[in-house]
């Protein structure tokens, strides 16, 4: 058994692979089957990530190496630099594994019954379990230009689920043909970016870019260009313009898994920034740029979320501004990164609450689109202007969409509010206006989830939901689960901090570990 | 109370005390509460919504919608929108044509520094 | 100077890409400036690989004294082109389903998500 679980990390890509070239073959004898195989295997590449997240947050980063006589060698006898792809897990990369896994399987559990009346389901869980595959390797890898291929992956699944829907209305595909436009763009940008580094250090592996980076003039344009698709496919201001047509569009269960495979863009990002360059940028500048990005944002996120009237659009220009928290909090990380004072009194900090407020933006805000989804499967309709009154019915949707709004707002006890505390305190000594910033989007955060509680829930019951029931149970399961997650997140938010997050930052901020676990030797 | 306290950099925070004062002063509220009055007879003229004397029209009515209800809020912040939704075009065009600007202009920041 | 001939191809081809996704309005040509970009992409990756005076890297017993050119940029030519084959027929298969949906395929025309 254990020499299985040496072989973890390729599992864990493996597993959902397998299963998603295996389920149309079976849902061509059975289509009752092919949901449960689907979380099943899920369940199983859950149980192997956090197999792997012990071993990596307790023992330090692991490396697998495909194709290696033995799994940690990944310099062969007379090689001075490695040669063959190579995963390199440490405590931020199994951080974002780990979302992605819960992710994805609640994804799997929720669409047991969500899409239960749809044709073509084993189209819809093909695409899901590339989608998990890709996820994974985006996270998990060590190799940029594997990185490569696995976004692609991810692009390419995720948009042909965006336009699932397309044979019931043309919006979905309208949606899908725009992300995918967007997408391509980004990955192209991103195999030019590889094709500078390729060309100048002749190694393809992040870490021995990074020990042998010196930042020319094309190791410029390759961060420039890096940066600015990857905060675009992160859903930033001001190129965020797919992100509502996309999440609103997408299955409910989808949406969920899009907001994790926008967050692992946003890893890509951080890794970039802080393992591939580190010092060698001019950490100030790029910094502020970050900083920047981020609070546009957070402002104008929220500030459009409040005149929607569709939940779903709401909901993904929610995802945007939250997305600038994340993106506040790293970017302050990045900036003091040369000043080591700085760093040690609030920069850790400031790291610390932005990445501990992408596992809560996607447990809570995964919860806000199942619910979303609980009340399009139950009335058919999504625009806020008709709904009505729904808390006489749909009790248990109602309680969670009350946890999850209240996380999102920043509301003790849950956990939004321990991350964003921590992004408050740790902003304002590196500078005040940003921290009123962030504050006043939480105000306006509230406002707008107050509007779509009492548009959908509040009220009498209205004539044409009478007949409205809970939603089955597979559905309430998922609901249940991240709600769960959120208050014990929120109950005890400093053991995730001292033992998952604090790990991966500084994994992030220590690029001569990473270098040296590749290398070998400091 | 060492279990559940977050240590933010400037400062402590523990949900459990949160919730056991919010607890506490729950119960002083429903205390509070149970010394009203009782006197009220269900399904007559005293549980039904109160307008002002107005009878009351359907159901649908009554319900104000998700576009009406910051109005005051919208409309104050009229000139700051307008210029803001009319940004979002939804032409394929435009996401394309914010993505090379954005990347200019970081070109010129990171360029220059 | 000569030897920089494929670099400003590159920069032309991926221009010209970015242009026609900018300012084309039917939503063929927004696909063909895709392909474009993709082209002139791998036609990075494929000059830097080039070495002056080379013989292709197809040999297992090389001749005496003669250079190869750079082998992994093909390889990730090779994937990136096979990646491009899969976006293309995705992003043709979502305009024939806008088509039938929408009945025109001018980007002008193709706005109901907005605002």
């Amino acid at each position: 058994m254990s020499s299985i679980l040496m072989h973890a990390p390729a599992l864990v890509i493996a597993l959902p692979l397998l299963a998603a070239f295996f389920t149309p073959i079976l849902g061509r004898f059975n289509r009752k089957t092919i949901s449960w195989l689907a979380s099943f295997t899920l369940g199983l590449t859950l149980l192997l990530t956090l197999f792997i997240a012990k071993q990596v947050l307790t023992n330090g980063p692991i490396v697998y190496v495909f194709g290696g006589t033995e799994i940690g060698l990944t310099l062969p006898f007379g090689y001075t630099m490695p040669i063959r792809i190579i995963f390199q897990i440490d405590a931020m990369g199994i951080f974002m594994g780990l979302i992605t896994a819960v992710v994805a399987f609640l994804a799997a559990i929720y669409s047991i019954s969500y899409m239960e009346q749809h044709t073509g389901l084993d189209k819809y869980y093909t695409l899901l379990l590339l989608l998990a595959t890709s996820m994974f390797g985006m996270e998990l890898t060590g190799d940029i230009f594997n990185f490569f291929v696995f976004f692609e992956i991810a692009s390419i699944s995720s948009v042909a689920l965006v336009a699932f829907r397309s044979t019931i209305s043309g919006e979905p595909a309208e949606a899908g043909l725009k992300y995918m436009v967007v997408s391509s763009i980004s990955a192209l940008m991103v195999l030019f970016a590889i094709g500078l580094f390729y060309g100048q250090y002749d190694a393809l592996n992040i870490a021995t870019i990074a020990s042998v980076m010196q930042f020319t003039q094309l190791d410029k344009i390759a961060l420039i260009l890096l940066v600015t698709v990857l905060s675009m496919k992160a859903g930033s201001v001001p190129m965020h313009m797919w992100t509502p047509d996309a999440y609103s569009e997408a299955p409910a269960a989808i949406t969920m898994v899009l907001v994790a495979a926008s967050q692992a863009s946003l890893y890509a990002l951080f890794r970039i920034a802080f393992s591939l360059y580190n010092v060698t940028l001019n950490t100030v500048t790029v910094g502020w740029i970050i900083i920047i990005l981020g609070v546009l944002s957070m402002f104008i996120g929220v500030t459009i979320a409040i005149i929607q009237s569709d939940i779903k659009r709401l909901m993904a220009y929610h995802a945007i501004s939250q997305t600038g928290y994340m993106l506040l909090g790293v970017g302050v990380g990045l900036a003091v990164l040369t000043n080591p004072a700085a760093l040690e009194s609030y920069g850790i900090k400031a790291m610390e609450g932005g990445i501990f407020h992408i596992m809560n933006h996607a447990m809570y805000k995964g919860l806000l689109f199942l619910t979303a989804g609980a009340l399009f499967y139950r009335t058919g309709t999504r625009d806020l202007n008709k709904m009505g009154g729904l808390a006489h019915n749909m009790v248990y949707t109602a309680v969670f969409f009350i946890i999850g709004a209240a996380a999102i707002a920043g509301i003790p006890p849950f956990n939004g509010f321990a991350s964003k505390l921590i992004i408050y305190e740790s902003v304002y000594q590196f500078n005040p206006l940003l921290s009123i910033i962030a504050m006043l989007v939480s105000i306006l955060t509230l406002a707008s989830f107050v509007k779509v509680f009492h548009s959908a829930f509040l009220g009498p019951q209205l004539e044409s939901y009478k007949s409205v029931q809970e939603v089955p149970k597979s559905m309430v399961l998922a609901m249940a689960t991240l709600a769960c997650i959120i208050v014990f997140f929120g109950l005890f938010p400093e053991l995730i901090v001292k033992y998952i997050v604090h790990p991966a930052v500084m994994a992030l901020i220590d690029q001569a570990h990473y270098t040296a676990t590749i290398l070998g030797g400091i | 109370m060492r279990i559940g306290l977050l240590e933010t950099g400037s400062g402590h925070w523990n949900a459990i005390i949160w919730v056991i004062i919010a607890v506490i002063i729950g119960i002083g509220v429903l205390w509070l509460r149970n010394k009203g009055q009782e006197n009220y007879k269900k399904n007559t003229d005293q549980t039904k919504p109160f307008l002002s004397g107005n009878p009351e029209g359907s159901k649908e009515d009554s319900h104000v919608g998700a576009s009406h209800i910051y109005w005051g809020f919208t409309e104050a912040l009229k000139k700051y929108y307008e210029p803001l939704v009319k940004l979002h075009t939804g032409n394929v065009n435009d996401y394309s044509g914010w993505i090379v600007l954005m990347m200019a202009i970081i070109f010129i920041i990171v360029g220059v520094s | 100077m000569i030897g920089n001939f494929p670099f400003v191809t590159v920069i032309i081809l991926i221009g010209l890409g970015i242009y026609s996704l900018l300012f084309k309005k039917n939503l063929i040509k927004i696909a063909i400036g895709l392909t474009l970009i993709e082209s002139g992409v791998n036609l990075f990756l494929i000059a830097l690989g080039f070495r002056k005076g080379a013989v292709a890297p197809i040999y297992t017993q090389a001749p005496e004294g003669v250079k190869m050119v750079l082998p992994t940029p093909q390889a990730l030519c090779l994937t990136s082109i096979v990646i491009g084959v899969a976006t293309t027929a995705l992003v043709l298969s979502i305009i024939m389903i806008i088509y039938q949906r929408y009945g025109t395929i001018n980007t002008d025309e193709i706005r109901r998500l907005r605002g």
